[in-house]
């Protein structure tokens, strides 16, 4: 087990020592969402009353949720985007023609994906309290815990585009033409109620939904203030777990049928 | 198991360009295989097949006993492999890129630790073992390259191009290395490059053209073919002056662009009455014994570019 595993570590442990020497990713993925939030956010407080929500919740705070899922979505694809030129020329071709299973380079680079976006979420969550969401212990693993099943798919999807892609450019068309209209139709910008019934019909087809629920509903559970017409935590958490495990078979599926 | 790399018909086309033409070879332990030819020969394509990268389009490899079409996993365990574009992560130290590839190859611990101080000390790297790779020189990253490659004691290493990009000292440094590889370890070596010099250096040649395997042999034999000297004549002029050489002296001439290219026995004393007969038309002139480079230009009466 220990051999098999060595692989998926050894994988796993590159990719945290590299954003460990290349610190100013860690401002590009964060810095972007987070004046997005702060400008838009304190923009349509003052205008906007998202429907469905409590009164007292304004939208910069309804919009934080949504910060923070599109903080692991940038990470996923900036901890994936390399793999497009390292698999073409350079690093990754030494680990292809090494004797090692698809699966366990998926795995190795899917869990260094999960590792960085998630200490990029926990560090956003401790704004959490300054725009007085308040949380308990449960509250607190819950939602750590639902950041990693989300960071896992996510970074799962990053690497089946990326393995796909033959260049780096391809692989941003692909993120601003899906990635991105996927989190703004995900209740991370707007909620479905109130929108046009064939849009909120995509936002419920929209797997990112039910990631961008869960994670609001987790960060609630002490103080339940959600309502309206919201899928429950556990349906939230079932989905997004199936969208883990499709992701992660998609990408090790990709991953095979690819050599250079 | 046994100690050869044998190629059989080997046809690798993309769409409808052939890459590789129904080519057969052999190689044994202990040789430094060249494969020469220039740039687009299918050099890189084989170098792909080989390393287990890509699958041929028809015929057969089999790597010490191994069908490549049918046991690539077990192959790959017995493979070393240097690509031409550097292979190593610039942000980690020397001793983390040959760790990170240990453990892919399952060595660990004591085992893995050992093994790698003994290769960066084979190498002349332990000086530099703390350091990232981007702080390395060209010469010194190919000398981790194949550290690496050799990390995990493969039967056979395949490089391609090792030499490009580096200067003359480093190549012939790289050469020392590989040499002595082949010889006290008794591993099978193949190389492809574009550098003749470099060719020279090898046990066997095969030259590649537009993907055909044109000939094979060691760099003597492959010179055989040519007796006596070539002359190799530069004019502005290629046909008025190749007329009235051929009209003046017997012999036969090839023309390559514009040069005239001529085999004869006394070349010295030939160019003498070239440069005396012709003294305005002549840019410059080449005489010597024939190097791998005119034997590459008789057999397939290309350039070697």
């Amino acid at each position: 087990m220990v051999n098999v595993l060595l692989p998926v570590s050894t994988i796993w442990w590159r990719e945290i020592i590299r954003f460990y020497r290349q610190r100013s990713r860690l401002l590009s993925a964060i810095a972007q969402p987070l004046v997005f939030w702060i400008l838009i956010g304190s923009g349509l407080s003052a205008s906007f009353q998202p429907s469905g929500q409590s009164k007292e919740t304004t939208y910069i705070e309804y919009f934080y949720p949504g910060i923070v899922v599109l903080v692991l979505l940038f990470t996923a694809i900036f901890a994936t985007i390399s793999v497009v030129n390292e698999r073409r020329e350079g690093f990754l071709q030494g680990v292809l023609i090494a004797p090692v299973a698809r699966w366990s380079i998926v795995l190795g680079q899917a869990l260094g994906g999960t590792t960085l976006a998630l200490l990029q979420g926990v560090l956003l969550l401790f704004l959490a309290p300054l725009i007085g969401i308040r949380f308990g212990l449960s509250s607190l693993c819950l939602t750590i815990g639902v950041m990693v099943i989300l960071a896992f798919g996510l970074t799962n999807l990053g690497l089946i585009i990326a393995w796909r892609m033959d260049s780096s450019q391809g692989f941003h068309a692909i993120m601003n033409l899906i990635l991105i209209p996927i989190w703004l139709l995900s209740g991370a910008f707007f909620p479905s109620i109130g929108a046009p019934s064939w849009l909120a019909w995509v936002m419920k087809l929209n797997p990112l939904t039910y990631g961008v629920t869960a994670f609001r509903n987790s960060l609630y559970l002490d103080t339940a203030t959600i309502n309206g017409n919201m899928p429950t935590l556990g349906f939230s958490i079932l989905i997004i777990s199936l969208f883990c495990i499709l992701t992660y078979l998609g990408a090790t599926y990709t991953a095979s049928t690819k050599t250079v | 198991m046994n100690d050869k790399i044998t190629v059989e018909n080997l046809t690798h086309t993309y769409g409808t360009r052939c890459a590789l033409d129904n080519i057969s070879f052999t190689v044994s332990r202990g040789e430094i295989f060249c494969l020469l030819g220039p740039n687009g020969s299918g050099k890189t394509t084989l170098f792909k097949i080989l390393s287990t990268l890509m699958k041929p389009t028809s015929g057969n490899v089999d790597i010490l006993g191994f069908d490549l079409n049918t046991k690539s996993k077990a192959i790959r365990k017995l493979l070393g492999v240097v690509f031409q574009h550097p292979g190593l992560d610039i942000k980690l130290t020397v001793t983390e890129n040959l760790r990170h590839h240990g453990h892919l190859y399952r060595l660990k611990g004591k085992t893995l630790k050992h093994r790698i101080s003994e290769l960066l000390e084979q190498f002349g790297i332990s000086d530099r073992s703390h350091d990232t790779v981007e702080e390395l020189s060209g010469g010194l990253r190919r000398r981790v390259e194949i550290a690496k490659a050799m990390l995990h004691s493969p039967s056979v290493l395949l490089l391609d191009e090792p030499s490009s990009g580096l200067d003359v000292g480093s190549r012939r440094q790289l050469n020392d290395s590989l040499n002595s590889l082949a010889i006290t370890e008794n591993i099978l070596i193949l190389l492809t490059t574009h550098h003749l010099d470099e060719a020279d250096l090898s046990t066997r040649v095969g030259m590649l053209d537009s993907g055909r395997l044109v000939t094979v042999g060691t760099p003597d034999e492959l010179k055989d073919v040519i007796t006596g000297n070539v002359v190799l004549i530069e004019t502005t002029n290629v046909d008025t002056l190749s007329q009235a050489i051929a009209e003046r002296f017997e012999v036969s001439h090839t023309l390559i662009g514009n040069h005239i290219y001529i085999e004869c026995e006394q070349g010295h004393e030939f160019v003498k009455e070239v440069a005396a007969a012709f003294p305005n038309d002549i840019r410059s002139v080449r005489v010597g014994k024939a190097s791998l480079e005119d034997v590459f230009t008789k057999l397939t009466g290309n350039p070697f570019v």
